[in-house]
């Protein structure tokens, strides 16, 4: 199988040339299955939102190259734009670019920028907001009368309504309360189950990513670090730590257990798991 | 790019230039300013062109980020010098149709472009070794004794350093606004001036929508600092003048001075 999405040998450097000049991105090689759920996840500045803006062709590389199922996507700059409709990518804070004085016509800006006829448009449009939970009525309103966290689900559902291929969504819960955070990961967990689309989700929480993601790839200081299960990831709980990420709570209280001594395994990042092994480990002793 | 527009920039430093007394290097500029429209010879010129590469050296201010800042203002300038050129009457140096392109027209021309390009390097050099809050903190001072005039001068200060403060948060807001939109196909730089007109619209609603978040937020804070205008007002950083200011003083009293005696020799 061959990957949907390649980079080879990224680099990029803001404001060359100026006293401001900075390298975001060391020589990033990752490689994404299709229908992957990948978790993102980095210390603040430490390249994330910039490595996504190169998979749409939003920035170009400085060095390197970013490859959308085996073509180069600046090979040709006429398609630059193609691609943007095929890797869909929902900004921080998508809900400060809503313009319309409609819902629905803010969610049809995309579909529309395609060039759909009305009625592929009206399709899409409401496929998209049935996915992110806004109601018709919702639709008909001014994206303005919502609230944070249906602001925010209309402006993923203006992405989600382009049907990409791949969707990027950069630190989709910032800055909401924790039911509208779970709200938000239920309905893109939902979205990758039913259309098996791939997902990319950077985030800078562990708890977040341990629960939905299928591969996590982790950055620091502009470069990637580690990729893996979450369970691969966690087994490095020092290391993330050292990096300013920390590891879900319930591996911190198995680290504990096993430096005081205990024979527990320390990847453990779900309730359920933790379960299990402190069951298991009372079965040892007992015997 | 947006960000290329590095009008009103600073680029922090410690290099004399920037350590000067803001109100000594508005005095200077503005001086500089007004010399620069008195010099009429060549002479005169490459010793303000003396003064100002002295100046640019100083402040390391690397010669490419200068060109950046002159560089959304070529069109100005090329305009300037043409039309110099055209119209200005002297002995023909080349004709075509009825176009008629003079040697004192050229002679004019190169004059101009001089002037406008060294009068803009003079002020960009300024904003880029001062920051904002110092520059006005300045400007403050020297107007000072308007305010017996009743001239609002604190407020008026006040007003500038949170203009020049947001320029670049707005640039940056914009920049992150339009990679939204593009990421949803929108398409700005193609298309008729009317489409492009139109493409503007989910650009500048979200940013404006933003602007006045910006202003109610920063209004509220400092409401809530107990601002209440200049009165009785003191201020943190007391402006002291140094021995970089006598000696920037000296040298450009030295310069303009000759300039202004040549006008007068006429040279
Ligand atoms: N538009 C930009 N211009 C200049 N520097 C930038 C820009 N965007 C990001 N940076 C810098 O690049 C680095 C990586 O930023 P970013 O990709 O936003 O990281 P993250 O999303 O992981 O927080 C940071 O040091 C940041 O300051
Ligand atoms: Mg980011």
């Amino acid at each position: 199988m061959s990957a949907i999405i390649k980079t080879e040998n990224l680099h990029h450097v803001y404001g060359a040339g100026t006293p401001f000049e900075r390298m975001a991105l060391n020589n990033v090689n990752i490689e994404i299955e299709r229908g992957e759920f990948i978790g993102l996840i980095g210390h603040t500045g430490s390249g994330k939102s910039t490595l996504i803006q190169h998979l749409n062709g939003l920035l170009k590389p400085s060095h390197g190259r970013v490859l959308f199922n085996g073509v180069d996507i600046w090979e040709n700059i006429k398609r630059v734009r193609e691609i943007r409709f095929k890797v869909g990518l929902v900004f921080q804070y998508p809900e400060h670019q809503l313009f319309e004085d409609t819902v629905y016509k803010d969610i049809a800006f995309g579909p529309s920028n395609m060039g759909f006829t009305k009625s592929e448009i009206d399709e899409r449009v409401r496929e998209a907001a049935e996915f992110v939970g806004i109601t018709d009525e919702q639709l008909s309103k001014s994206p303005f009368e919502l609230s944070g966290g249906q602001k925010r689900r209309a402006a993923i559902a203006g992405v989600i309504a382009m049907r990409p291929e791949v969707l990027i969504l950069d630190e989709p819960t910032a800055g909401l309360d924790p039911a509208g955070r779970e709200e938000i990961l239920s309905r893109i967990r939902g979205y990758h189950e039913k259309l098996n689309t791939t997902v990319i989700l950077v985030t800078h929480s562990m708890e977040e990513i341990a629960k939905n993601a299928s591969r996590i790839i982790v950055m620091e200081d502009a470069k990637v670090r580690m990729t893996g299960t979450a369970k691969d990831i966690f087994s490095h709980a020092d290391e993330l730590e050292s990096m300013g990420l920390a590891v879900p709570q319930i591996t911190q209280v198995f680290l504990r257990l096993r430096n005081m001594g205990l024979d527990v395994d320390p990847s453990v990042y779900t309730i359920d798991q933790a379960e299990r092994e402190i069951m298991e480990v009372r079965r040892k002793y007992d015997a | 790019m947006l960000k290329d527009i590095t009008l009103g920039q600073y680029f922090p430093g410690t290099t004399s230039i920037h350590r000067m007394d803001p109100r000594m290097k508005l005095i200077l500029t503005t001086a500089y300013i007004v010399v620069l429209f008195v010099a009429k010879g060549i002479l005169s010129y490459m010793l303000l062109l003396a003064w100002l590469l002295t100046t640019v050296r100083l402040s390391r201010i690397k010669i490419s980020v200068i060109f950046r800042g002159v560089r959304p203002l070529l069109f100005i300038i090329s305009l300037t010098a043409l039309l110099n050129m055209l119209y200005t009457p002297g002995r023909p140096a080349l004709e075509f149709w009825i176009l008629t392109i003079t040697y004192e027209g050229i002679f004019v021309a190169i004059k101009m472009v001089s002037r406008i390009i060294m009068l803009i390097t003079g002020t960009l050099l300024l904003t880029y070794t001062t920051s904002p809050i110092v520059l006005t903190d300045g400007l403050e001072q020297l107007l000072n004794p308007l305010k017996k005039l009743r001239v609002p001068v604190h407020e008026l200060a006040m007003m500038m350093s949170i203009a020049l403060r947001f320029i670049p948060t707005l640039i940056e807001e914009a920049d992150k606004i339009i990679n939204a939109q593009k990421a949803r196909g929108a398409d700005f730089e193609t298309g008729s001036i009317f489409k492009r007109a139109k493409a503007l619209i989910p650009l500048l609603v979200p940013l404006f929508i933003s602007a006045f978040r910006r202003a109610d937020e920063l209004a509220i804070a400092m409401e809530c600092r107990c601002y209440r205008g200049g009165e009785g007002r003191t201020s943190l950083r007391q402006l002291k003048y140094s021995s970089i200011d006598l000696k920037a003083m000296l040298f450009s009293v030295i310069v303009f001075t000759a300039v202004i005696v040549l006008r007068v020799l006429g040279i």
